[in-house]
C-alpha cells in the first residue's frame, strides 16, 4: 500500500466507491468492536420494539468506516485530521452501504473530501474528512 | 399544555442550559484499557480497515509515525462503558438537560451530528480521559419527526493532560408524532414541599434551575431553611442570592428502613455545605451509597419528580 502524494491529489479528485453490504454480522461486530452494547445494534427484537425494522450500525462504526474509507484510497499514511458527519438515515441490516467522495479543497497542505455514505433509503451520513499527506 | 406552560417549559429548559454550560469542563472516567493493540485489531477487523500502521508493528516502525498508532476514529471507543451500561458512569453536565426533556415529553432521540477533530494518533499504552461541556440547547424547531430541541455537546480526551482529540455531538430529542395512546401521565410523586411566603421563592428558584439562597436585605446574612426574620439582626426584609450549585457532603444518612412513599431504598440523604456558608439537606443521587462520604465534592441537579415537582438533589461532582 503507498500514500498518495500532495501532487496526487487535486480538488475534483473523484475517490473510488467502496460497497460495504451490511450483513448482521457486519452490525453487530462493528459495534462490538466500537464497544456499544446498545440492544438496538444487536438485538433485533429490541430494534423492532422501539419502531426500527432491523438492527443498525452505530455511529462509532460509520465515524471508523468513513475513515477507513478515506485511507483506503489516501493511503495508509495520510493524517487524518478531522471527520465531520452529519447523520441520516439508518443504516439497516440486510441493506448496502456505498460511499463516495470528491476531493473539494486542499489549503496549506490540508485536503478536505466531501464524503457520502448512502444506503436504499437515502444519505445515511454525509459530511467531509480533513486529512494531509506526509512530506516527500 | 396550553401556550403559557409550554412557554414556562421552554425558559426552565433555557435556563437550565445556561446554568449547565456555566458548569464547564466536567472530566469523566479515564479509558478502562490503555490503547492495546487486540482491541485496535478487532476494530480493524470488523471495520475491514487493513491499514499496516494500526497492527502491524515493522510496516508501523518503518512509516512517518514510527511506531503503532490508533485509528484516530476509536478514540470514543477507549472510553465506551462497556457492557455493563448503567454501571458506574460519570455524570456530566449533559445528563440533566436530557432528563429534563425526557420529562416534558420530548422523549425520542436521534444523533444529527458527530465532529471529530483529531490533533495528533494515540500511541499503545496511552490511556484517554473524556472530558465533557454542555455546548447548548436550541428549539423547540418542527422536524420531519416531531417538534424537538437539538442539545449539543463537546467532548474533548486528554492523555496526560494533553488534548488529543475533540469531538461535537449533536442529538435532537423530540417528542414522537404518534402517540398511541393518550400520553402517559405521570404517576404523582407522593411527597410534596411546604410552599409558603417564606420558601415560594426557592422552588420558583428550582423551577428555573438554579439553587437560591435566603440573604438578609439588612445585613446580607445567608440562612437556610428560609425563614421569616433574621437570626442575626432580626430584620424581616429578605432577599437571595443564587448559589454556584457545589458543596461538600458534611453529614449523611443511608436510609434503608421503613419504606418511604414514592422512593426505593436504599438511598442517600446528606447535608451538604455549600460554599457559599450554609448547609442544606438533599438525596445524594447517581452514586451508591458506599461511595458517598464526608468530604465528598457534589454539585446539584435538578429531577423531575413528576409533571409539576422538581427536587433539587446532589451527585458527585466527578467520578
Amino acid at each position: 500500500m503507498r500514500t498518495l502524494t500532495g501532487d496526487q491529489v487535486e480538488i475534483g479528485s473523484v475517490l473510488p466507491d467502496l460497497v460495504i453490504e451490511l450483513t448482521p454480522t457486519a452490525i453487530v461486530s462493528t459495534a462490538l468492536a466500537t464497544m456499544d452494547f446498545t440492544p438496538v445494534h444487536h438485538d433485533v427484537g429490541r430494534a423492532r420494539a422501539q419502531g426500527s425494522k432491523d438492527i443498525f450500525l452505530n455511529i462509532l462504526t460509520t465515524m471508523g468506516l468513513v475513515e477507513r474509507y478515506v485511507t483506503d484510497w489516501a493511503g495508509p499514511e495520510a493524517l487524518i485530521r478531522g471527520i465531520n458527519v452529519k447523520l441520516g438515515v439508518p443504516a439497516y441490516a440486510g441493506d448496502t452501504l456505498t460511499f463516495t467522495g470528491t476531493v473539494v479543497a486542499c489549503e496549506n497542505g490540508e485536503f478536505t473530501v466531501e464524503v457520502r455514505g448512502k444506503v436504499s433509503l437515502g444519505d445515511h451520513a454525509s459530511g467531509t474528512v480533513r486529512f494531509a499527506l506526509p512530506d516527500r | 399544555m396550553t401556550a403559557t406552560a409550554e412557554a414556562d417549559l421552554h425558559d426552565r429548559l433555557m435556563a437550565l442550559a445556561e446554568r449547565q454550560i456555566a458548569v464547564g469542563e466536567v472530566r469523566g472516567v479515564a479509558a478502562a484499557d490503555p490503547v492495546n493493540l487486540p482491541m485496535i485489531r478487532h476494530w480493524a477487523a470488523a471495520m475491514g480497515d487493513a491499514n499496516p500502521v494500526y497492527t502491524d508493528a515493522e510496516a508501523a516502525a518503518g512509516s512517518a509515525h514510527g511506531e503503532i498508532v490508533a485509528p484516530p476514529a476509536m478514540i470514543q471507543v477507549w472510553t465506551m462503558p462497556g457492557v455493563d451500561r448503567d454501571g458506574r458512569q460519570a455524570t456530566t453536565p449533559v445528563d440533566d438537560v436530557l432528563r429534563a426533556l425526557d420529562g416534558s415529553g420530548y422523549t425520542g432521540v436521534v444523533a444529527t451530528n458527530c465532529e471529530q477533530t483529531y490533533h495528533r494518533y494515540l500511541r499503545l499504552g496511552e490511556r484517554p480521559v473524556p472530558a465533557t461541556r454542555f455546548a447548548g440547547l436550541s428549539g423547540p424547531k418542527r422536524t420531519a419527526l416531531g417538534e424537538g430541541y437539538f442539545v449539543t455537546w463537546n467532548i474533548t480526551w486528554y492523555s496526560q493532560d494533553e488534548p488529543v482529540a475533540d469531538m461535537l455531538f449533536r442529538v435532537l430529542k423530540f417528542r414522537p408524532r404518534e402517540r398511541k395512546t393518550k400520553p402517559e401521565a405521570r404517576e404523582p410523586y407522593p411527597l410534596k414541599p411546604a410552599i409558603n411566603k417564606d420558601t415560594a421563592f426557592f422552588w420558583e428558584g428550582v423551577g428555573r434551575g438554579e439553587l437560591r439562597i435566603q440573604r438578609c436585605a439588612d445585613c446580607g446574612e445567608l440562612r437556610h431553611p428560609p425563614g421569616p426574620v433574621c437570626p442575626s439582626c432580626r430584620s424581616v426584609e429578605r432577599t437571595h442570592v443564587v448559589a454556584s450549585g457545589v458543596g461538600e457532603v458534611y453529614s449523611y444518612v443511608v436510609h434503608h428502613n421503613p419504606p418511604v412513599p414514592g422512593r426505593s431504598t436504599p438511598f442517600v440523604v446528606a447535608v451538604v455545605e455549600l460554599p457559599e456558608g450554609v448547609r442544606i439537606v438533599g438525596n445524594v443521587v447517581d452514586c451508591p451509597p458506599e461511595e458517598v462520604g464526608i468530604g465528598m465534592q457534589v454539585r446539584v441537579t435538578y429531577r423531575q419528580m413528576d409533571d409539576e415537582l422538581i427536587l433539587p438533589m446532589w451527585v458527585p461532582q466527578e467520578s
